[in-house]
């Protein structure tokens, strides 16, 4: 299904929105989780910042307000039905035109600088900035974009290591758990624990960012993974680092895995996590340009 | 917990009574800094054009309207992570007089003896619910350095920010490393409930 012009100005709006209703709505699946994870605390300070999460939860999605000041890096995950026929340049170009939109219409934050002489254009873009990530679905009509603003605080806090075959699952784990703990309070925990296993160095780490990206309450498909994201995740919770670090019953919402087939020399492992909001807003639109919303 | 309310320019008596865990409103004059403005104070040598005795700083870089030249409106303030502004802490202590580092996250054992030999503590600030600091703002009164934007030196006038969490006192306590050592002590043994051997 070949689509008309007027797909790609409703391309850029759609982003446009994505990017500032994802800064105000958390995800009713966080949402529930930060209020689960409130009800378990016992500590005084720990019960205190649950307050004040629940509080900017509520002035978000109820006074129209940004959550959180980071506006992030940019993020958007493409899927594009296999029986859409459109412009990749085209719909790349609406993408960054929309991501500009907001900053400038909002206004949001430029959080975007070039890395060396930390030059801002005041646009939350830059060079290759926004992230796209293209994909695709077979016998599809509709495309689904999938926004992350990520924040600096959990996207700092990222490791990845090449790990060989002979350091096996328990290397694996090893290297989770130590690198959640040496975190500490500077991703915003409680996180969503993104891991990824196997594949190349950089899809690796792409798989982990996409593990960040699903609903709370997902699991792998694969049992055997699914498994060790529950082990995992019961781990974690063991540490007592808390919400802020500042010491309580949870310090991950979730564990999440994804994996790729690797190389017979290759083992490795990639972490990045989501800070407590894990914030996230879909859009499906269909080639006769009809939008829904959703998380 | 005890509660405690301070008004801005702080002294080295209002923090030598403070205890991690403590939880504190300030109101009055808060300077907003992080990485770019401190790099130009303390790497290229330039001088901040404000008076930091007795200041809280807070590391921010906010979201704003801009309502005239040299005005803006905040639409969302909230704190970044303060570790990455750690080796700046002695500077800011000894040579400009500051009392209160607000920020997310901690600082390090060493920014920890360093408020303990000056008077000094970190306010731990509720790190990604900048919306409800927002509303405690009164006015943005000054935006320094705007070249910098979003990172220039802003001048933010304050009824009751917080409440915060006392992170690190003037008497060796530091709670955020604190708890980060608990989980590092019983690392070896959470590896081996799950079949890890140390």
């Amino acid at each position: 299904m070949e689509v008309r012009d007027s797909f790609y100005v409703l391309i850029e709006n759609v982003c446009r929105d994505l990017y500032i209703q994802s800064l105000k709505l958390i995800p009713p699946d966080v949402v529930a989780a930060i209020k689960r994870a409130a009800a378990t605390e016992t500590k005084e300070v720990a019960k205190r910042i649950f307050s004040h999460y629940i509080e900017s939860i509520e002035l978000g999605s109820n006074k129209d307000m940004l959550v959180c000041q980071d506006t992030g890096i940019p993020i958007y995950w493409v899927e594009i039905g296999g029986n859409l026929r459109l412009d990749g340049a085209r719909l790349s170009e609406a993408i960054v035109r929309g991501t500009e939109r907001a900053t400038k219409e909002h206004p949001l934050r430029s959080s975007i600088v070039s890395p060396i002489k930390r030059e801002n254009r005041q646009t939350s873009t830059g060079e290759r900035i926004p992230v796209i990530h293209f994909d695709f679905v077979a016998n599809s009509d509709e495309l689904s974009i999938l926004f992350m603003p990520k924040g600096s605080g959990s996207e700092n806090m990222s490791f990845m290591k090449m790990l060989v075959p002979a350091d096996g699952m328990n290397g694996i784990k090893r290297f989770v758990l130590e690198h959640v703990v040496g975190a500490g309070a500077k991703p915003c925990p409680p996180t969503i624990v993104g891991i990824g296993i196997g594949g190349s160095s950089d899809l690796c780490m792409t798989l982990a960012k996409k593990a960040s990206a699903r609903p709370l309450g997902s699991k792998n498909p694969d049992p055997e993974m699914a498994g060790l994201e529950e082990e995992l995740f019961n781990a974690i919770n063991q540490t007592g680092i808390g919400p802020q670090g500042l010491g309580g019953n949870t310090t991950a919402l979730a564990v999440h895995i994804e994996s790729a087939w690797t190389h017979i020399t290759c083992n490795p492992v990639a972490i990045n996590m989501q800070c407590w909001r894990a914030e996230r807003r879909r859009a499906t639109v269909t080639a006769d340009e009809k939008v829904e919303y959703g998380f | 917990m005890p509660e405690y309310r301070f008004k801005t320019p702080l002294t080295e008596a209002n923090m030598r009574q403070l205890r991690v865990g403590d939880s504190v409103l300030l109101d009055g004059v808060i300077f907003g800094v992080r990485d770019a403005n401190l790099i130009r104070v303390f790497d290229k040598g330039v001088n901040p054009p404000v008076d930091w005795q007795g200041a809280a700083l807070l590391h921010t870089a906010p979201n704003v309207r801009k309502t005239g030249p040299g005005k803006y409106e905040p639409l969302c303030v909230g704190t970044t992570t303060s570790m990455r502004m750690d080796r700046f802490t002695e500077g800011l202590l000894r040579d400009y007089g500051v009392r209160a580092i607000l920020g997310k996250g901690g600082l390090s054992p060493r920014s920890a003896e360093l408020m303990q030999q000056y008077g000094a503590c970190y306010l731990s600030v509720t790190g990604g619910a900048a919306a409800m600091e927002t509303l405690q703002i009164e006015e943005i009164e000054k935006a320094y350095w705007e070249d910098l934007m979003p990172e220039c030196i802003w001048q933010i006038r304050f009824n009751g920010l917080g409440p915060l969490t006392v992170g690190i006192d003037t008497h060796g306590g530091n709670l955020q490393s604190e708890v980060q050592d608990e989980a590092k002590n019983k690392l070896s043994d959470i590896l081996r409930s799950i079949g890890v051997p140390s």
